[in-house]
């Protein structure tokens, strides 16, 4: 039933993404190389997708937050407790599956109280404390089976992060094209007051955005956690909260809420990671990699800026002036 | 519409020489004229009230005599020469101050730096707390304050604050003064306490314009008045030759003869009831009113700007509810504290403020057409894309909203197609009663007459209305019953015979039991 035009998925973020692609291949001819061993795919833009899925998960729920005109700078930190959560659980012998829940369940506690309270600052501070209280401030090592496969499994030949963060992409946009609540959430973005005086619960519609980008923020952090086999309290998410805000800036959403696109905030993260990896393969060192980001995403927001577009119509019009 | 009977007075006043003045000042927002060549004197030692109703040019005007707008059009002089006011701090060299309803301070400094920040005596080079808290002393008490000037701001009374920032301002500009509705947030012995301080003012030759939306105020405190409507000056006049009524009639554009137009609208035999409040009211928002509506009934709501006319519609919505009374919805008893309630009772409300209260500016006009009735529905009955195209294409049509796409943001429509896409959006909804707060305020004439237009239409089809309006023309052709808000009360029901201009005007004029203040303060 959904019928996109490929028209559509033709605009400034997937050219962009192709764009850092395309200079990934000049500094690295191997890139675009994809090989089959054991049973699952392996390359250069592979890893990308790899290493891009937890800044993507963040992102989804990130823009869905954005899009009310707030901001979730909780999600590093609560990365940071799931990871703990659902380590000390295995460690202290419970399955992989209740390690799972555990962490799911702290991360939906973390977006609802975010929602009640709209103070992600506190939780971005509190939480990184809370999880090294729970790992005791020292990394948690673990082999469970569940979550080193969610961390470092394959589906379908696909790295698992990367399945779970399409399906994530998938589940959470048909969940808001195929009901009201995405109109709702950029009703309530665009003009609060107007959306609650036209009928909108907007105080539980914010609530269950934030628990959806808690959540998002939970499955990441097990993600990560899975891929070392350990909970990091210290570095696990940290500052990702930014790469998430960023994702989603890149993928068009404003800061000042209304109109937003969960795929092209996906597409902005692998933008970001695409990134990332081309500095790294090139050899530049790695502090290099935040002015080039900087740089991207103040490209990135001129393009998309109102001053662009009227540039862009004066140049059309002067070209057909002087054709 | 201005007067020329006070030509005369004009001439003495001039010949005294206005401390202030602005001559034919005009000010343009796109292509709406929010100032229409206005004149405004300013005599030294008197308080001149500004009066007019929401976009009279009241807040425009004050804008440009504190530099904050420059006029298209016009002059301004202080002291018989022509300024060029670029900035309220470049005001201020010329004398001229303003003190905000909002105290506009440092709450967490003490009360001698902020009187003194900027402007601090110094030592050396240092800030000279013991000459600062000294002269501070020695200021406040010509206030007729008895504070400790070290003490943190903050901690005192709003009324405390207000009069240091107007002991600040005058200290700063010392010629002009303006006071932008400085009683709203003061109970009463506060606006006592002010007003004192605002006659000595006075008598020292300060020249004052004080707004505010409490006549009681005006006439126990100002000499002459202002009064603006829709951007053009009215009148300007000593007070002593004004009476209430002659003043309400004024600001609301009426130089009806007192003989009065009946209403158009006859009453008719009484249909269903629909609505039935009882008791009905918020706590320091709207004293308890009953009021029963019936079906096909248009209940006009006539009153000054703060008179209580939005606090009621809001409260019958449900945004502020009620805290007392009850209300019946065809004989049942119903609750309604949520705006999502009311609309589950079959309420629409379109709200006085299109831009932050109605419209959803980056969202297409279907969108907006669409959203109550997807909010009725709720997060799961999704309206597809199709659906919504023919809603809004149906209710478009029927509200003649002239928009280029229905896919093109609503913000780019013009006032009155924004109007009707509020109206159409609750349309939508098919709703049992409709609230209508100002519905016709910054429109063109032509969207005027069709909302007005259909207005009468969904009283014939019966649905039951509240209509509030400054226009009282309006409210007389409409209305089968209008009921008169004062001082937050709703102080008359008129009927039939009664609906007629002048008794409308009356009532809104007529000096209250309860009035806030009492007129024996004139200095």
């Amino acid at each position: 039933m959904m019928r996109i035009p490929l028209a559509r998925l033709v605009n400034t973020q997937t050219i962009a993404l192709v764009g850092v692609l395309l200079l990934n291949w000049i500094l690295f001819p191997g890139f675009f190389k994809i090989e089959w061993q054991d049973g699952r795919l392996f390359g250069s833009l592979i890893d990308v997708f790899n290493r891009g899925a937890p800044v993507a998960i963040l992102a989804i729920g990130m823009t869905a937050v954005i899009a009310t005109k707030g901001v979730d700078l909780s999600v590093g930190a609560v990365m940071a407790m799931a990871g703990a959560v659902a380590a000390t659980l295995v460690v202290g012998g419970y399955p992989g599956w209740v390690a799972v829940a555990g962490a799911l369940a702290v991360g939906l506690l973390c977006g609802l109280w975010n929602g009640a309270l709209i103070a992600t600052l506190v939780l971005m501070v509190a939480g990184r404390g809370i999880a090294q209280l729970i790992t005791e401030g020292s990394i948690v090592t673990f082999s469970d089976p569940t979550l080193v496969f969610i961390g470092t499994g394959s589906f379908l030949g696909l790295p698992m992060p990367v399945v779970i963060a399409l399906a994530l992409m998938i589940l959470v946009t048909l969940a808001v094209r195929k009901t009201a609540i995405g109109l709702f959430i950029e009703a309530v973005g665009v003009n609060r007051s107007a959306a609650t005086l036209a009928g909108i619960r907007s105080r539980l519609l914010l609530i269950a955005v934030y628990a959806v980008s808690g959540l998002c923020a939970a499955i990441a952090g097990i993600i990560v956690a899975g891929d070392i086999r350990g909970a990091d309290a210290n570095n696990a998410g940290l500052w990702l909260e930014l790469d998430a805000i960023a994702a989603a800036v890149i993928g068009g959403t404003s800061l000042l809420g209304g109109r937003f696109s969960i795929v092209m905030s996906v597409v902005g993260a692998l933008i970001i990671q695409a990134m990332n990896t081309g500095i790294l393969v090139s050899g530049y060192p790695p502090e290099f990699n935040l002015v080039v980001k900087a740089g991207m995403i103040t490209l990135i927001l001129m393009i998309q800026s109102p001053f662009a577009g009227r540039l862009l119509t004066w140049f059309g019009r002067n070209r057909r002036k002087g054709a | 519409m201005q007067d020329t009977v006070n030509r005369e007075q004009d001439a003495a006043d001039r010949a005294t020489g206005y401390r202030m003045e602005a001559r034919q000042v005009s000010k343009i927002f796109g292509t709406h004229k929010a100032l229409d060549g206005v004149d405004f004197g300013l005599l030294p030692g008197e308080v001149h009230a500004l009066l007019g109703e929401n976009g009279a040019g009241k807040s425009t005007l004050i804008k440009i005599l504190t530099g904050a707008y420059q006029p298209d059009g016009g002059a301004i002089f202080v002291d018989g020469e022509e300024v060029h006011l670029t900035s309220p701090l470049q005001a201020q060299t010329y004398g001229i101050g303003t003190v905000y309803q909002e105290v506009n301070l440092l709450p967490n400094r003490s009360v001698a730096e902020n009187l003194f920040l900027g402007h601090q005596p110094t030592r050396f080079g240092l800030v000279d707390r013991r000459r600062m808290d000294r002269e501070a002393r020695v200021l406040l008490k010509r206030y007729g304050l008895d504070i400790d000037p070290s003490s943190e701001l903050g901690a005192h009374s709003v009324a405390v604050q207000q009069i240091v920032a107007i002991a600040r301002a005058v200290q700063l500009s010392g010629k002009v003064l303006i006071l932008d509705e400085p009683t709203a947030s003061l109970d009463r012995d506060e606006v006592q306490r002010l007003f004192e301080v605002i006659a000595s003012l006075k008598r020292d030759g300060l020249a004052i314009v004080f707004i505010t939306h409490f006549l009681d105020q005006v006439f126990a405190l100002a000499d002459r008045v202002t009064i603006l409507r829709n951007g053009r000056l009215v009148d300007t006049r000593r007070l002593t030759e004004l009476s209430r009524t002659d003043l309400v009639r004024k600001m609301l554009g009426k130089d009806i003869a007192f003989s009065g137009s009946t209403s158009l609208e006859a009453e008719r035999p009484p249909t269903e009831l629909l609505l039935d409040f009882k008791g009905y009211g918020r706590k320091r928002s709207v004293r308890p009113f009953s009021l029963a509506i019936h079906k096909g009934e248009v209940i006009g709501v006539a009153g000054l700007l703060g008179s209580g006319r939005t606090e009621m519609a809001r409260m019958m919505f449900g945004i502020d509810p009620a805290d007392e009374g009850s209300v019946t919805l065809s004989g049942k008893p119903i609750t309604v504290k949520s705006a999502t309630e009311a609309i589950g009772h079959g309420f629409g409300f379109c709200p006085e403020d299109r831009k932050a209260d109605g419209i959803l500016g980056d969202l297409s006009v279907r969108e907006n057409i669409v959203i109550a009735l997807q909010g009725k529905l709720g997060w799961f009955r999704a309206l597809n894309r199709d659906e919504q195209l023919d809603l809004a294409g149906q209710f478009g049509e029927a509200m003649d909203i002239r928009a280029a796409s229905l896919d093109m943001p609503v913000k780019l429509l013009s006032g009155g197609n924004q109007q009707k896409v509020i109206l159409a959006r609750w349309l939508a909804t098919d709703p049992a009663f409709l609230i209508l707060d100002e519905p016709t305020r910054g429109i063109d004439v032509g969207a005027h007459a069709e909302i007005v237009r259909t207005i009468n239409r969904l009283r014939d089809d019966g649905m039951a209305l509240v209509v509030i309006s400054s226009e009282i023309d309006e409210v007389v052709a409409y209305s089968s019953r209008v009921v008169v808000m004062r001082d937050r009360e709703m102080v008359a029901e008129l009927r039939g015979e009664d609906i007629n201009p002048a008794v409308i005007v009356q009532a809104i004029a007529t000096h209250g039991e309860n009035s806030e203040i009492q007129a024996e303060v004139t200095a």
